[in-house]
Formats: C-alpha cells, structure tokens, sequence
C-alpha cells in the first residue's frame, strides 16, 4: 500500500470518515425510525390511561387499535389543566393536556410549584355510561421513576381502578407495583371523607390493608421503598386534584 | 492462524467449525473467560429478556467482527480500540432503536441494559483478539459461536432464576397460581417462590455453579496456580 497507514494524517483521515459514516448511517435510521417510536410512546400513553379504568386486555384494545379505540371511552378535548392549588390553570392554548410531560416537569428542579401543569383527563365517550375522571401521577422509586393512573368514578371520589408503572424497579419486588394483584388493592377506597377533606393513604407492611376500600393499603414485601414511592406520588397528587373536585362538588 | 492464507479452505472446515463450537463449550466467554458476567447478572431475571439480549448481543457481535475483520487492514494501530468502539456503539444504537420502533415493550422491558452491551467485554475482547488478525467468514464465524456461547449461558441462568425466582418459564405459570388467596398446584402445599432468586446475587451464584459443575466434568479445564 503506498499510504503509510500509521502516519498521523491518515489516521486523523480515518477518524474523521469513520465517525462522518457512522454518524449519517445512525442519523437516517434515526429519523426513518423517529414516527413508529413517537407513535408507540403515544399508544402506551393511551393504554396506560384506559387500563387504569377498564380492563384493556378483555375489552380487546392492544397496540394496534389503541389509537382508534381511545376516542371511544376519552374524548381529549375535555381534558383540563389544573395548577397546584387544583384550580383551572391558565396556560398556553396550544398546550394539549395530553402532551403534558408530567415525567419530566416533576424531574425538573428549576420549575417552580406554580408553574407546573396537573392534566386531568375526563372519560364520558359512547362506550362509558358514567363520567370518570382520570389523574396522571408520577413519583420516584428505588432505582427510577414510577408513574401511574388513578381513575375516580362519578361521584369524583372513590377509585375505580389503577394503573402503575415502573422503569427500573427490582423484577420480582419492587417492580410488582405493575401487577394486578397490587393495583387492585386500591379499587373502591374514597380519596375524600364526608366532610371533603383528602384522606391520606398508607402503605403498611402488617397485612392491615387486606380490607379493600380503606386508604390502607399493603405494600409489597422487599418492594418497600417502591411501595412507599407509590404512597408519595399518590398522596401528593390526589392531594391537589381533590380539592378541584371538592370546589366542584360545592357549587 | 495467518490472516493471509491463500489456500481455498472449505467454508466449514474443521478449523471453522471450531470457531463456532470452542466457545460453546471449552472456550465459554462466560464461564471459562469469565466475561460479560454484568449482563448476566442484570438480565437474567426472565427468559425472554434474556433471549432478547442474547439476540442482540449476536447481532452486535457478528456485525462487529465482520466490519473491524474488514477495516483491519487499513484501521492505524494507534487508535484502533476507539475504532472498534465507535463500530460497537454505533451497532447498539441500531439495537436500541429497531427495538424502540418494532419492539416497544420488550424495549422498555430491556430499558439501559441494550446500551451496555457496548461494555460488554465480550465483543471488545474478540473485535480486538480475533477479528483484527482474521479474515471476514472465520470472524462472523467466530462471532457466532462466542454469541452463542454467551447466549446459552445466559439462558441457562435465566431458566433456573425465572422458575425458582417467580415460579414460571417465558412467563407461563409452572407451579400454579402462587397470588395470595387463590393458590393453585405447587403452592397449595405450601411451596414458595425464592426471592433471592430474584435478587443479583444470585446470579453469580448460578453462574459459579455452573463454572463448577463444567470444570469438575473436564478436569482438563481448571487453571494451575
């Protein structure tokens, strides 16, 4: 060969063509790919949120009807947006309480507690008989974030169902949050007593939350700092979207 | 091995054929180098993660040993280990983002641990051994068998840490129901799943098992000190 291939210029050269192709090959893919990845993250966003209210997997809805299937139980456009006191949030009128980032605005340091949105999303398409109302939740976990929705019934109160979820929880333990068996534990408990004020929930580890429909609830064994996560995220939020739903209540 | 051996060999000869079954069996990555053992620990909770991984650590392996075997006459010694780096990255962003698209659950299932195969030492380690000094067919070759030796012990792991760990094989329920209150089989005589099973630890111990039980069965195997 008659370039020496270990001179510094050929070897600049070739760094410089190596990375130019490999970064246009990954580039391209990146942007052939970019619709399917948005559009999957979408779809989960969707399961998510109807599997905190109807069983998903017996109504038929999977990854390939989700998106014509969810105008069915939630139409977006009553979607609100509340602020941290639970009141109506004067926002952007772009901004769809769908495309709310709440994973992200709770990671946020620099955002200040006024500033953040709280998406409330409201179940009354042709396939519900009775308004739901469906809250977004988001918290931290052992390992990383874990997020969830909490769905109330018509008398904004008792919960219907839930749905958790994790992203590097311990399988086995902490990661259990996403089983039946632990969100099932939440049905029928009220967030508010007869006097309107938001009843905290607890997790407890001494088999005291086995009763359904009290704010006990038993968490997972060797799960427990997940299980006090689920607790905090859950108290936090309910904490604000109970009082919108008391104002509303009272008028 | 001459890198320039002008001779026609057959595209399986002996030689070849031991490039696929060495690592498989007296030549493990795993239980006779002892690499890759962080994946191992990470990602043998269930079977199917474990498949997946393996599948992705043969893709990444055979592409980077074919691309590197093909570079290596032109790739300048003084930054070759960037070189191979750069290829092994770029093919686990390729892992990484099929998946997300085709994929979306297995991937968020998988979550970090598709971007570290990168630190898999595995496929450093044979980019650097082997398919810098080799020809393209003995490096896809010899990408294949330490992929498949990887995979099966990763497999292995996996089997006996999702039965004992949560009672079930590819998620399918082995024992019976074990949800409090509505047991069914193995869990009706009381048997219970073993949470350390679960847990990372455990997982260099099956592995130091299973590095066991092969040493003990060829003798031939186990290191003078």
């Amino acid at each position: 060969m008659a370039i020496n291939k270990e001179s510094t210029s050929f070897t600049f050269g070739f760094a410089i063509v190596l990375v130019v192709v490999l970064g246009l090959i990954l580039a391209t893919l990146s942007e052939a790919l970019k619709k399917r990845t948005e559009d999957n993250v979408k779809i989960k966003k969707q399961l998510d949120i109807l599997s905190a209210m109807i069983d998903v997997e017996k109504e038929g809805i999977t990854r390939s009807n989700a998106e014509e299937e969810f105008p069915n139980y939630i139409n977006l456009e009553d979607a609100i947006i509340l602020n941290h006191k639970g009141e109506l949030k004067k926002t952007d009128e772009n901004l769809e309480a769908f495309d709310v980032d709440i994973k992200k605005e709770n990671r946020d340091k620099t955002l200040s507690n006024e500033d953040k949105n709280y998406p409330l999303f409201i179940a009354k398409g042709k396939k519900i008989d009775k308004t739901k109302y469906i809250i977004p939740v988001v918290g931290k976990g052992l390992w990383g974030p874990i997020w969830g929705y909490i769905c109330l019934k018509e008398d904004m109160n008792t919960i219907l169902g839930v749905s958790f979820d994790h992203k590097t929880e311990t399988p086995g333990l902490g990661a259990e949050i996403n089983k039946a068996f632990f969100m099932d534990r939440w049905k029928d408990s009220k967030i508010m007593d007869q006097q309107g004020s938001f009843v905290k929930y607890e997790v407890v580890k001494d088999n005291s939350g086995a009763i359904k429909g009290d704010s006990r609830i038993d968490g997972i064994t060797g799960g427990t700092i997940t299980s006090k996560g689920v607790e905090e995220m859950v108290n936090r939020s309910l904490k604000i979207y109970s009082n919108y739903f008391r104002n509303l209540n009272s008028k | 091995m001459s890198a320039d051996n002008k001779t026609s060999e057959p595209l399986f000869s002996k030689k070849n054929k031991k490039l696929i079954t060495d690592p498989l069996t007296d030549n493990n990555p795993v239980t006779i180098q002892v690499l890759g053992i962080c994946s191992a620990l990470a990602i043998t909770v269930q079977v199917s993660q474990a498949i997946v991984m393996s599948l992705s650590v043969l893709f990444v392996i055979i592409m980077g040993n074919l691309i590197v075997s093909l570079l290596r006459n032109l790739i300048p010694s003084r930054i070759r280990i960037i070189v191979q780096l750069l290829v092994v990255a770029s093919l686990v962003i390729i892992v990484d983002q099929v998946l997300a698209a085709f994929q979306p659950d297995l991937s968020a299932k998988l979550s970090v641990f598709v971007g570290l195969i990168i630190t898999n030492c595995i496929i450093m380690g044979r980019l650097e051994a082997f398919a810098m000094a080799n020809k393209p067919w003995p490096s896809i070759l010899d990408g294949l068998g330490n992929g498949l030796g990887y995979g099966a012990i990763l497999i292995l792991v996996a089997v006996f840490r999702e039965l004992f760990g949560s009672g079930t094989l590819m998620g399918i329920p082995i024992f019976g129901n074990s949800l409090p209150g509505e047991e069914s089989g193995l869990y009706t005589i009381g048997y219970q799943n073993n949470n350390l099973m679960i847990l990372p630890p455990m997982a260099l111990i099956i592995t130091g098992i299973i590095i066991w039980v092969q040493r003990a069965r060829n003798k031939a195997l186990i290191e003078e000190h």
